[in-house]
């Protein structure tokens, strides 16, 4: 049953017209703190609505991510916003068609239930009534708190949740619009800026006559410290002005990136925040134990959005005003105002799509860059575009990682005790973490604001490092170690799945391993330590879709792997097959998930896909390196993705689950689709890949260590 | 300043004024305010801003606008528009084959100027033209389904692309 407690966006933003509001006849504005990623969330928070109320989807209006309007929610991140956002706006919904349908019976003379609702106007025992939401709704008081307590719609009343409505944002997208991304955005009189980054930490550009800054006429060179940028009318000039002073200037100090850091291994020889948490009991003995050990890795990977960041700001009267595709309005603007001096109070930040976005990526950067140029030149519109170099190079990286995993195992091949041991940099480093600021243009400034302090997310919101690194299986104990670098050589930050993805690939690949000593085939080996109903029934529902135990041809495999993401959030399961000659080629993907209650079905399996196919390109393809002091994988050949001629065909049954609360899916598949490839690759060759990514060269690797 | 350069873009002649080097793509976004075309790379290597230069597929980014003269370019909002949409829009709408869209505007120039010359071209047909095209959310699946939609759909048609 899904129960009336408050959503955190409620408990957070309490009053009933914080969420929505009935001021233009005909329409329904809802507001949301969660922006739209390309994920679909604005189409779900739509669904939910629409259906609480009674009205039909259309006439919803959606406002998403201001700050002086919408509700402060934090981060779109986390697989949370159906949960928050759409919990939040799901109980605000219930409660005022109740206060409506009240107004409305008290107005008629009738009760309650000789009522009904039909888009939005009040039916008397099927009849017209005359009224309608727009009529009564200046009578309610919206500016109260939400109490929660009206019963959302039974599963079998709903007629919006859980049917696939087309995505809000995409006519758009295909048919042509305009102002659709950021990117898009020409107010009048707009400026064109360009900046010209450090290339490491901290570095100090060399200032002397050599090394002049010259540029193009009509162009506005502005240096602050070591942030430099070009502002033009001509975007075009703007472009060659920027990339001629990058050519002339040489920097020092600061720390350069050692190539040898971008190797997850090197990872473990730095310092470290350390902790260590047990669970279960540990067996009286293990004499009888057999004791295995296996270590896998993964390099820095780039959020590579295929749009680079864009930002705008402007500076009026004292005033801020900044258009940002971040993931997080409300906490930008509290870390520009540390970064600029401003009052809060004195900022506005509006959230405009960008392009696809998996986590902190470059956004708040380019939302600083912005704003320190706009304050510098009041009065003008500044966009700021990043490069495809700086977009690849400068977001903060998903982190390498090192997870080293230890069982001792009983005689009949199942695990009595377990270690999982993390070694990684630091996740949640987004501005505002810890009381820190973390924006490359503030950085450069003169005296600038504190970075975020290395920290582990708690368990008890997920963890990060140690995200699902707890074992979904019954095993009787468990130790999880945890270190994180405090000195991580790149800027590291949430990226889909946090440590899930580095974890989920070490267990679901070391279980398989495991599962090959005892002699037991691998779904048999996992049903049998799983108890939990619903990720036997993905499990299950994964094999009868791939017809498991169906015979191999030669240099083909399937892997199979499953992971419940976060430990609570959704369940997946899903085989691979592949092929294996020079490369790893992927072939069919069969996938079970369990959602919960799904808003939007082709939504969830629309998320499900594409993670599995950027899981697939992490493990198989990516790679962030150093050379020269800074990051040389810049281009789209020298940190390629995987294309469509290397995607393979997929199918994605979801489960029947309308009762049950809705659980976040749009992380799940990361950690299980590069354990599944790995373990695939295993059945076809017998060769273990630890390391990833699963690379031509990592293949002849593995192959010659045997 | 050079010449002004004359060319039609989306059946309209235009006579444009812009510096010789200038991209296409800028002159697209900047000078036009046809937004569907985007930056991704500026070197030809994602995609994101193809367009069709006298019906071949080409990328806006590189290609100065002094070298098009006399061309016709079709972009995005050439092909067709939400009271008209072309088959292979109507298709990317029908399967839903997006996620955050920016790439999908390039991917429905290629994939036009695919079925204009294969009218029912395989999965691996289909794959090999969009192969210059990047998308990172990862919905080619879905995409290389909607292309095989829109070759049904223009057969049914009986249309050309």
């Amino acid at each position: 049953m899904i129960r009336n407690t408050l959503p955190l966006g409620l408990v957070e933003n309490p009053r009933l017209n914080q969420w929505i509001g009935f001021d233009e006849p005909g329409r329904v504005s809802i507001k949301t703190g969660k922006v739209e990623l390309g994920q679909g969330i604005l189409t779900a928070l739509v669904q939910i609505a629409a259906d609480e109320l009674d009205v039909a989807p259309a006439r919803i209006s959606l406002m998403s991510g201001q700050t002086q309007a919408t509700p402060r929610e934090g981060f779109t991140a986390g697989s949370l916003s159906v949960e928050n956002s759409g919990g939040s706006i799901r109980l605000v919904a219930a409660e005022v068609r109740a206060m409506l349908l009240g107004a409305a019976a008290a107005r008629l003379g009738c009760a309650d239930v000789d009522l009904t609702i039909f888009d939005g106007t009040f039916l008397r025992q099927g009849s017209p009534s005359g009224l309608d939401f727009w009529q009564l709704a200046s009578s309610l008081d919206l500016a109260r708190d939400a109490t929660g307590s009206v019963p959302v719609k039974a599963a079998h009343l709903r007629r919006v949740i859980g049917a696939s409505l087309p995505r809000v944002d995409l006519p758009a997208k295909i048919l042509g619009g305009t102002d659709t991304f950021i990117h898009d955005l020409r107010p009048a009189g707009m400026l064109h800026a360009r900046v010209i980054r450090q290339p490491w930490p901290g570095a100090e550009f060399v200032s002397n006559a050599s090394q002049t800054v010259t540029a193009y006429a009509g162009v506005r060179v502005i240096r602050l410290r070591n942030f430099l940028a070009v502002v033009a009318t001509d975007e075009h000039i703007a472009v060659l002005a920027a990339e001629k002073i990058a050519g002339q200037l040489t920097w020092s100090q600061g720390t350069p990136l050692k190539s040898e850091s971008a190797a997850p291994r090197w990872m473990a020889s730095q310092p470290m925040l350390d902790s260590i948490s047990t669970r279960g009991t540990k067996p009286a003995s293990l004499v009888d134990a057999k004791h295995f050990k296996r270590s896998y890795a993964k390099p820095f990977i780039a959020h590579a959005s295929i749009g680079p960041s864009c930002a705008l700001a402007r500076f009026h009267s004292g005033k801020l005003h900044v258009w940002t595709h971040s993931q997080g309005v409300f906490p930008l603007r509290d870390s520009l105002a540390k970064a600029l001096q401003l009052d809060v109070s004195a900022i506005t930040v509006e959230h405009v799509q960008g392009a696809g976005c998996y986590g902190h990526n470059g956004a708040d950067d380019a939302a600083c860059d912005a704003a320190v140029l706009a304050r510098e030149m009041p009065g003008e519109t500044i966009r700021v575009q990043w490069s495809r170099e700086d977009e690849l190079a400068s977001s903060p990286f998903g982190t390498a990682m090192v997870v080293t995993l230890q069982a001792a195992v009983s005689p009949n091949g199942y695990p009595l005790d377990w270690t999982t041991e993390i070694w990684g940099g630091p996740h949640a480093q987004r501005p505002g973490a810890g009381g820190g600021v973390n924006l490359l243009a503030a950085d450069a400034l003169p005296d600038p604001p504190p970075r975020p302090v290395p920290m582990e997310i708690p368990e008890a919101a997920g963890g990060s490092g140690a995200r699902n690194a707890g074992l979904l299986y019954d095993v009787p104990h468990q130790t999880i170690i945890n270190h994180i670098a405090t000195a991580a050589a790149p800027r590291t930050s949430s990226m889909r799945g946090l440590g899930a993805f580095a974890n989920v690939f070490a267990i679901e690949s070391f279980i398989d391993e495991l599962a090959v000593e005892a002699g037991v085939d691998p779904v048999r080996y996992r049903l049998a330590m799983t108890s939990d109903p619903r990720a036997r029934a993905v499990m299950e529902q994964a094999v009868a879709m791939a017809a498991w135990g169906i015979e191999k041809v030669a240099g083909s495999g399937r892997g199979f792997a499953y992971s419940r993401y976060k430990n609570r959030a959704g369940y997946l399961a899903l085989f691979v097959d592949v092929e294996v000659d020079a490369e790893v080629r992927l072939k069919r993907v069969w996938c079970a998930v369990d959602a919960g209650l799904v808003i939007n079905p082709d939504g969830v399996r629309n998320q499900v896909e594409g993670g599995i196919i950027q899981a697939a390109s992490w493990a198989l393809k990516e790679q962030v390196q150093f050379a020269e002091g800074r990051v040389s994988t810049r281009t789209w050949d020298s940190y390629p993705i995987l294309r469509f001629s290397e995607v393979p065909e997929i199918e994605i049954a979801l489960m029947d689950r309308p009762r049950e609360a809705t659980l976040g899916v749009g992380e799940v598949a990361q950690g299980p689709m590069a354990a599944a490839i790995a373990n695939a690759v295993a059945d076809a060759l017998g060769v273990r890949m630890r390391d990833l990514p699963m690379t031509r060269e990592g293949l002849i690797a593995a192959v010659n260590a045997g | 300043m050079a010449e002004p350069v004359k060319l039609s873009i989306n059946g309209t002649v235009l006579t444009i004024k812009a510096k010789a080097e200038t991209p296409l793509l800028d002159v697209l976004r900047n000078e036009l305010h046809l937004m569907a075309s985007r930056f991704g790379c500026g070197v030809e290597s994602c995609g994101a801003c193809m367009v069709l230069v006298d019906g071949a597929p080409t990328y806006a980014c590189t290609v100065a606008i002094d070298a098009l003269a006399g061309k016709t370019i079709t972009t995005l909002e050439g092909l067709g528009n939400a009271g008209r949409p072309h088959a292979v829009q109507q298709a990317f709408l029908e399967l839903q084959a997006g996620q955050c869209g920016y790439c999908l505007s390039g991917i429905m120039i290629s994939s036009k100027a695919l079925l204009e010359r294969n009218p029912k071209p395989s999965r691996s047909e289909i794959a090999a033209a969009l192969d210059k095209h990047l998308c990172r959310c990862g919905a080619h699946a879905r995409i290389l389904r909607a292309v095989h939609r829109a070759a049904e759909l223009l057969a049914e048609a009986g249309g050309r692309a």
